[in-house]
């Protein structure tokens, strides 16, 4: 990434030294202004922090009023996707040092949905589109008496995109998306890939001919967005075209 | 991605910076910045057809074939025998007197004119926000590629040298 100061190596190597850092964040306030706002905030941080830490202490000692959300504050509740220096990432998973403290750090809510107030988005129609492709296990038949048992090669086939914490960075950093938010998103998809490729799930079919559709997987246009934003390092790109090479050659 | 950030003011954190007081405090009065076309829970209307996919392949098929009929195309009128000098009405007759540059001509004009249509298409998928503006960006480029198609495969086949 990008090159490490004589400040910042020092203090990587030795114990904690602190260096000012400059916040620039994306303001918007829905009660009193129509336009959002970039409002500088200069703290005392220590470069091993990470983002989230600095959202905080805007918050707990500068200015109350920043909204953001955050719950786990470890990667895992996919809560604090955010645009940081251009690039969705999550806060909680960015170290200050790799964003280049040097320069104005940039943070700002993810892109195509509505913003509410400040890096707050109205998530709804993301979800909307997640149930759109029935993420749940669809079987026909009787319950079995057992559990559904698998192989471990047929668990391999699609463990990527089990991974997903639905945190929006993929979706929001997608161009089609942001041109057309009724595009299903990758999020979505990964999703119907989690169980369109399980061996014990037997609604592939429904969930294809949904994605098969106007809004559907046709669309991508393989930019790669979704897989350099994805904090979880899912090749999104890579299962989207595993979910077109499925419907051609199923029609075929 | 890009990290410019030209679309709004950029402020200190001492400054005033939200309470410019355009608000009515009321709530349902709320400002909200939202993007072009959200998904509810209506939005999916199914129409049950392969089309897209089609379109899709379509796409990357007629690319491959393209790049052989146009880049042979170009090479015979602009690089070979004399390039495009030579190049006049008795050239084009006689060309035009074998099926096989008939079929190769009619060919590359319809798949580069519904390659292109495809593309254009898209993109008017993309950037058209309203319905409106979609229907009538798209019947206009139907409208033209229907009208291109035609006037070439009608010169094509009606093609008389001794006119």
């Amino acid at each position: 990434m990008e090159k490490h100061s004589a400040a910042l190596d020092a203090a990587e190597a030795g114990g904690t030294k602190l260096i000012t850092v400059t916040v620039r964040i994306r303001r918007f306030n829905p009660e009193e202004h129509p336009d959002p706002v970039w409002v500088d905030y200069q703290l005392e941080m220590d470069p091993k922090e990470r983002v989230l830490d600095a959202l905080n202490k805007i918050k707990w000692e500068q200015d109350g009023t920043l909204t953001y959300r955050r719950s786990c504050a470890h990667g895992i509740c996919g809560s604090d996707a955010m645009r940081i220096n251009g690039r969705n990432r999550l806060a909680c998973k960015t170290l200050l040092k790799d964003v280049n403290p040097e320069k104005p750090i940039t943070i700002e809510a993810i892109k195509g949905l509505t913003v509410l107030k400040d890096l707050i988005v109205d998530m709804d129609p993301f979800f909307q589109a997640y149930k759109d492709v029935m993420p749940f296990l669809i079987t026909k038949g009787n319950e079995p008496t057992r559990e559904r048992l698998q192989s471990a090669e047929d668990r391999e086939r699609f463990d990527d995109t089990t991974k997903c914490i639905l945190c929006a960075a993929c979706t929001s950093s997608c161009p089609v998306f942001w041109n057309d938010g009724q595009y299903f998103g990758p999020a979505a998809i990964v999703n119907a890939h989690r169980f369109i490729f399980d061996s014990r799930d037997e609604g592939a079919e429904q969930r294809l001919e949904i994605l098969n559709d106007r809004e559907g997987v046709w669309r991508c246009r393989t930019t790669f967005n979704c897989s350099e934003a994805c904090p979880r390092g899912i090749e999104v790109t890579k299962a989207i075209q595993e979910v077109k090479r499925a419907l051609v050659t199923r029609r075929f | 991605m890009s990290t410019e950030i030209s679309d709004a003011l950029v402020v200190p954190s001492a400054q005033a910076h939200t309470g410019k007081g355009l608000g009515t405090g009321n709530p349902a009065d709320a400002f909200v910045i939202e993007p072009a076309r959200q998904r509810s829970k209506k939005t999916p209307r199914r129409t049950r057809t392969n089309f897209e996919m089609l379109a899709w392949l379509f796409m990357r098929l007629s690319g491959i074939v393209l790049v052989v009929l146009i880049l042979g195309h170009l090479l015979i009128m602009l690089v070979l025998d004399g390039g495009v000098s030579k190049i006049g009405f008795a050239f084009v007759a006689g060309r035009w007197a074998s099926p096989f540059w008939q079929v190769w001509d009619l060919t590359m004009l319809w798949l580069a004119m519904l390659h292109g249509a495809n593309g254009m298409r898209q993109v008017i998928n993309d950037y058209a926000e309203k319905d409106s503006t979609r229907l009538w960006l798209k019947g206009l480029m139907g409208t033209a590629t229907v009208f291109t198609v035609l006037l070439g495969t009608l010169v094509i086949f009606t093609f008389d040298p001794n006119i």
